[in-house]
């Protein structure tokens, strides 16, 4: 038992951390709303994995990445705007889910389950997403400068393409880790919440987005404890630290 | 040709040939040729829609086009923005923002400056600057890395310039210097005439080029603008 409070405490860490993180970038170009309906495509992915006993993230993964797809296709096909085309993929995507997964896994599916992470689940979680912080570290300043303005990129001689699409697919990868910690209905207060939490209280940079990453780090922290001691599911208690610490925030706010 | 003439060929910053830009199958900017030299400063005047806006960015190389735009090579630009309707999405400070061009504090404050701000102004966050520190922020930030041309597009809405030197004398005292070329959108003929060497009147197509004194009729404005517009002139104070 202590071994896996361990376990789920590590990954937790490295996943909310790096949410937190790619957050603080989502944040500003009004994209944060996006992780919640990529969680929401990431269902049935998730009851693939659940009824065929593989790899949550994985199936997660492909489905993200199927999504964003289609949705790009009908953006360009039809010129509709993206978040009415989210909605119809994202939507779609959740009704095939509950046509097909048994009732008694869809908690899983929903609020994610972070105390029953295995070891190599665990260790592909740490692997990743210190990957993505390096990436994300590296391009950081370019990719605040794409988000202000992508003209002001472009001048600078940037690939702005380059980096949407960077962009995108860490998105999409920080979501299939996600969802295995809060389920496909939360993964967007991962990395919303922490984002605006330091918003609140930084007036430069390195405070915002490093202390969105601290923030969704501790959240994680402590909604892992308080579930091992309450034994009520992590997930919804890892979104409730995170909401909290909003909270205080608020208070405190510049 | 003669040595004069030869010289003057050399001073060319920019040859624009047959410019033709289309947004969704609209022609924006139809067959618009003109030459800039160095140390001129060229304002592009027109009514809104006019396609001022998208010349300057096209200028950039920031979108696709037909015909010629040929900069004197290995020439650095810098470039004002209209406006940043996202950058208060981010708590950014001054520097914070200048560091995203990779300026190092010791260029950011001999620039800040150079456009009338103290060193204390490196601290300050982006989102609680009036729009007219704003916009000295934004000239100063084209300025990192002593760009030979200034591209400017004038903000639709006026500026507070509650200082002492407005924008336009700002560029003014800038450009005497740093020896800059300077390109500038705007709407306020006041600025054409004190300001500029050379005017390009575009409402879609060019309809006039010059010095001002000589481009700038009643006829050309009145193509310009419309009938109605007898003389228009903005006060900026």
């Amino acid at each position: 038992m202590g071994n896996q409070i361990l376990l789920s405490l590590t990954a937790g860490i490295f996943i909310g951390g790096t949410a937190g993180y790619l957050g603080s970038l989502m944040l500003s170009k009004r994209m944060a709303l996006v992780a919640g309906p990529l969680g929401h495509l990431t269902l049935p992915g998730i009851a693939l994995a659940l009824l065929y006993g593989f790899n949550v993230t994985l199936g997660a993964f492909v489905f993200v990445i199927l999504g964003i797809i289609l949705i790009w296709l009908f953006e360009i096909k039809t010129k509709l705007p993206m978040e009415a085309l989210t909605a119809i993929v994202f939507s779609s995507g959740v009704a095939v889910t509950f046509l097909f997964l048994p009732i008694e896994q869809a908690e899983t599916a929903l609020v994610g389950d972070i105390s029953r992470v295995t070891p190599s689940e665990a260790v592909i979680s740490v692997i990743v997403a210190s990957f993505l912080f390096f990436v994300l570290k590296k391009m950081y300043s370019g990719m605040v400068l794409v988000n202000i303005s992508e003209d002001l990129a472009k001048s600078e001689g940037m690939n702005v393409r380059k980096y949407n699409l960077v962009y995108l697919v860490l998105i999409a990868i920080i979501v299939a880790l996600g969802v295995r910690m809060v389920g496909g209905l939360l993964t967007a207060a991962l990395v919303a919440i922490p984002a605006s939490a330091a918003r609140n209280i930084s007036g430069k940079l390195a405070h915002y987005a490093f202390g969105a990453m601290i923030i969704g780090a501790i959240s994680s922290l402590f909604g892992i404890v308080f579930a091992e001691i309450s034994e009520l599911p992590s997930g919804p208690l890892i979104i409730l630290v995170n909401t909290f610490i909003f909270l205080i925030s608020v208070v405190f706010k510049r | 040709m003669n040595i004069i003439q030869a010289m003057r060929a050399n001073d060319f910053v920019l040859k624009v040939k047959n410019l033709k830009v289309r947004i969704d199958s609209e022609n924006i900017i139809d067959n618009l040729s003109f030459q800039v030299k160095s140390g001129d400063v060229i304002t592009i005047l027109g009514p809104n829609g006019a396609g001022k806006t998208v010349l300057l960015r096209t200028l950039l190389g920031l979108l696709p086009h037909e015909g010629e735009i040929e900069w004197k090579s290995g020439i650095k630009l810098g470039y004002v923005p209209q406006r940043l309707p996202f950058i208060k999405d981010i708590p950014l400070s001054v520097n914070d923002f200048f560091t995203l061009k990779k300026s190092y504090e010791k260029e950011t404050k001999d620039i800040l400056n150079s456009v009338g701000f103290k060193e204390d102004f490196l601290k300050k966050k982006i989102g609680d600057l009036s729009s007219g520190q704003f916009q000295r922020i934004l000239i100063a930030w084209a300025l990192v890395r002593n760009p030979q041309v200034l591209l400017f597009d004038e903000p639709t809405t006026g500026i507070d310039i509650s200082g002492e030197e407005t924008v336009y004398n700002l560029l003014a005292r800038l450009k005497q210097e740093r020896n800059l070329t300077i390109l500038l959108v705007t709407h306020d003929l006041s600025v054409v005439f004190k300001f500029s060497t050379d005017v390009i009147c575009l409402n879609k197509h060019l309809v006039c080029h010059g010095p001002p004194q000589k481009a700038l009729t009643p006829e050309s404005l009145r193509q310009l603008f419309g009938e109605e517009v007898k003389f228009y002139q903005h006060r900026h104070d």
